[in-house]
C-alpha cells in the first residue's frame, strides 16, 4: 500500500514538472533574448536602432546598425500578403461553410490541408525557381528577388490559417440569423455578406491576425524570394525581412556587436509576436462570447 | 451584436421594398442589381476557390514533374561526392528520421505528461490559464526564433551544431501541438470511465495508465502524426541547430553526435548553391528533394484521414 502511494505521489509531481515545463520553455526563450538582445541596443541606442535607416554591420571604420528597413519591409510584406491572401482565403472560407456540398468540400479540404503541410523551403524553392524568373520577365528587372515575390509566396502561405479559421467562425454562426435573413426576402448571396459574415467577424479577424502572425515569423521562404538586401522597402526591389535578417547573418556574424544586434532584431519580432498572440486571444474571447 | 444583425436585415428589406408593386406575383423576379450582385458575389467566391485548388495542383504536379525523373534508386541510395561524380540524399534522409525519432523521444513525455496535468491533476484554474496561455504564446513564435535560441542554449551546450542539438531545439517547438492535440484527446473520454474506474478502487495513476490513456491512444497518435509534419516540413529552426554534415552514419548515437542537414535544410542549400555531379546539377537535387518531401507529406495527410474515420467509427 505504501509503494502504491509513492508511485501516486511520483507521477503526480512527474506530471506537474510536465505542466511547468511549458512555462519554463516560455521564460527560458524570453529571458535568453532579452538578455543577448539588450546589450547591442544599448550600445546602439533605442531610437538609432529601431529608426535607423542604414544596416552596414561589417563596415570597416563605422558600422551601422539601424533596423528600419527590416522593420518596414516585415510590416509592408505582411500587410501585401494579407491584402491578397484573406480575400481569397476568405472567399474560400464562405464556399466550404455555406455553399459547397460534402462531395466538393472533400477536395477542398484536401487541397488546404496539402497547402498547410507544405514545407515552407518549398514554398520558397517554388517562388525562386518559377516566380522570381516570371517576375523578373513581366516587370522587366535585373532581377525578380523582390518584396513582389516574397508578398505573393506569403499569401499562399497564410491562406490555409485563414481559411481554417474563418470558416469555423462562419459555421459558428447560429442559423437563426440566416433564416431571419431569408425570411426578410434576402438572396443566399446577402444573408451571406450582411448577416453572416459580420456575425462571425471577430472570429475572421482572427484568422487575419493568425495569417499576420505567420506572415512576419516566415523566414525560409521569404530568404529565398526576397533579394536579402537591406534596402528600405519597395515593391520592385530586394529587400530584407526581420526573420531574413537573423537568418542570413547568422552563420557568419562574428561574436561581439554584431551578432548581438542579430539577437535584438530576434527581440523586436519576439515583441511584435507577442502583441499579435494578445490581440489574437482577445479577439478569440470575444468571439465565445 | 444582434442590434447589427438587425439593422443589416433592415437594409435589404428596403431593397425589397422596390418590388412591393409585384404582389400578387407568386414567382416574381428579383430586381437586376439584386440579381446582378448575387451573380458577381457567387462568380468571385467560385473564381478563389478554383484558384487555391488549382494552385495546390499547380504546385504538386509541378514538383512532381521536375523533381520525380530524379528521384532514383541511386539518389535515395548514395551520399553527394564531387570524387565520385555522385550525389544522393540518403544522408539527409537519416538525418529527418533521426532527428524525428530524437524529438519525438524528449518532446512526447513532456508534452503528454502535460496534458495530462492539465486534463487530470491540476485544480488550480489560474495556473491552468497560465499554461494554456504559454503554449498559445509558443504556438506562435517563429521557427526562425526558435532556432536562435536553440543556437543560444543547446548548441553552446553541446558544443556544436549536432543532430541532438537540433532535436532539443525542435522539442520545444512541437510541444504546444502535442499538448494540444493530446489534451483534445483527453477531453474525448467521457467522465464515466473515470468515475468507474475511481468506484473499483483504482487510483489516480492507475486509472490514467489502464484506462485514460489507452482510449484516447487514437487521438494522441494523430497528434503525432501532425507533429512529425511540423517536424519534416521544419527548416529555419534547424538551420543553425543541426549542423552541416552530409556523411553517411548509420549508427544512430553516433549521429546523435555530429551535425547534419536534414531533407529541407539540405534543400534550401541545394536551391541556393549552385553545383554539378555528372550529369546532375543542384536545382535537380533540390526537386527530388522537394518531391521526397511532398510525399512524405501526402503520407502524413493519409495516414491522419485513416485515423480520424477510426475515430468517428467509435
Amino acid at each position: 500500500m505504501k509503494i502504491k502511494n509513492i508511485i501516486e505521489q511520483v507521477m503526480k509531481s512527474f506530471f506537474f514538472i510536465c505542466g511547468m515545463m511549458t512555462i519554463i520553455a516560455m521564460l527560458t526563450i524570453a529571458i535568453y533574448l532579452i538578455i543577448n538582445g539588450v546589450p547591442a541596443i544599448r550600445e546602439v541606442g533605442l531610437f538609432n536602432f529601431l529608426f535607423g535607416q542604414i544596416w552596414a554591420p561589417v563596415h570597416s571604420t563605422e558600422p551601422q546598425f539601424g533596423i528600419l528597413p527590416f522593420i518596414l519591409t516585415s510590416i509592408y510584406g505582411t500587410f501585401g500578403a494579407v491584402l491578397i491572401g484573406v480575400p481569397i482565403g476568405l472567399m474560400t472560407a464562405i464556399f466550404l461553410s455555406k455553399l459547397s456540398n460534402p462531395k466538393i468540400s472533400v477536395v477542398v479540404n484536401t487541397a488546404v490541408e496539402l497547402l498547410a503541410g507544405i514545407p515552407s523551403v518549398v514554398y520558397g524553392f517554388i517562388g525562386l525557381s518559377v516566380l522570381v524568373p516570371l517576375v523578373r520577365e513581366t516587370f522587366g528587372l535585373l532581377s525578380g528577388a523582390t518584396l513582389f515575390s516574397a508578398i505573393i509566396v506569403l499569401s499562399i502561405m497564410i491562406l490555409p490559417n485563414i481559411i481554417n479559421v474563418s470558416r469555423v467562425a462562419l459555421a459558428a454562426v447560429p442559423t437563426k440569423y440566416e433564416e431571419a435573413s431569408y425570411a426578410l426576402g434576402a438572396t443566399k448571396m446577402e444573408t451571406i455578406f450582411k448577416v453572416s459574415m459580420p456575425a462571425a467577424r471577430s472570429g475572421i479577424a482572427a484568422g487575419v491576425v493568425l495569417g499576420i502572425g505567420r506572415a512576419i515569423g516566415e523566414a525560409m521562404a521569404v530568404m529565398m524570394v526576397a533579394g536579402n538586401v537591406a534596402n528600405m522597402p519597395e515593391l520592385f526591389r530586394g529587400v530584407r525581412f526581420l526573420t531574413t535578417a537573423i537568418a542570413s547573418e547568422l552563420s557568419y556574424a562574428a561574436a561581439g556587436i554584431h551578432r548581438n544586434a542579430l539577437f535584438s532584431i530576434a527581440l523586436v519580432l519576439f515583441v511584435f509576436i507577442i502583441i499579435i498572440n494578445i490581440v489574437l486571444n482577445l479577439l478569440l474571447k470575444r468571439g465565445v462570447k | 451584436m444582434r442590434e447589427k444583425v438587425k439593422l443589416k436585415t433592415t437594409n435589404s428589406k428596403n431593397a425589397k421594398t422596390g418590388n412591393n408593386n409585384d404582389v400578387g406575383i407568386i414567382s416574381q423576379k428579383l430586381p437586376f442589381k439584386r440579381r446582378f450582385h448575387g451573380y458577381i458575389m457567387k462568380g468571385f467566391i467560385f473564381f478563389c476557390v478554383a484558384f487555391a485548388v488549382s494552385l495546390i495542383l499547380f504546385l504538386i504536379g509541378y514538383i512532381f514533374y521536375r523533381g520525380l525523373p530524379h528521384v532514383t534508386f541511386s539518389m535515395l541510395t548514395s551520399t553527394p561526392s564531387l570524387l565520385r561524380g555522385t550525389v544522393g540524399i540518403l544522408p539527409n534522409l537519416l538525418y529527418t528520421v533521426y532527428i524525428i525519432f530524437t524529438t519525438l523521444i524528449i518532446s512526447l513525455p513532456i508534452g503528454i505528461g502535460a496534458a495530462v496535468y492539465l486534463n487530470e491533476y491540476a485544480t488550480n484554474r489560474r495556473l491552468v490559464r497560465i499554461i494554456e496561455f504559454t503554449i498559445e504564446t509558443l504556438a506562435g513564435i517563429p521557427s526562425i526564433i526558435y532556432g536562435l535560441v536553440g543556437f543560444l542554449i543547446f548548441v553552446r551546450m553541446m558544443g556544436g551544431a549536432t543532430i541532438l542539438s537540433g532535436s532539443m531545439t525542435l522539442s520545444i517547438l512541437v510541444l504546444p501541438t502535442v499538448v494540444r492535440t493530446t489534451q483534445e484527446a483527453l477531453k474525448t473520454v467521457p467522465i464515466s470511465y473515470r468515475e468507474g474506474s475511481v468506484a473499483l478502487g483504482a487510483t489516480k495513476w492507475y486509472s490514467i495508465r489502464t484506462i485514460i490513456l489507452p482510449s484516447s491512444l487514437d487521438g494522441i497518435v494523430s497528434g503525432v502524426i501532425l507533429a512529425i509534419g511540423r517536424m519534416v516540413a521544419e527548416s529555419a529552426a534547424l538551420l543553425f541547430t543541426a549542423g552541416a554534415g552530409h556523411a553517411l552514419i548509420t549508427n544512430y548515437f553516433a549521429a546523435l553526435q555530429t551535425g547534419g542537414r536534414p531533407l529541407t535544410v539540405a534543400l534550401y542549400f541545394y536551391a541556393t548553391e549552385p553545383g554539378q555531379w555528372g550529369d546532375v546539377s543542384s536545382t535537380d537535387v533540390a526537386f527530388a528533394i522537394a518531391a521526397v518531401l511532398i510525399i512524405i507529406v501526402l503520407v502524413l495527410n493519409f495516414l491522419t484521414k485513416l485515423l480520424k474515420r477510426k475515430l468517428k467509427k467509435i
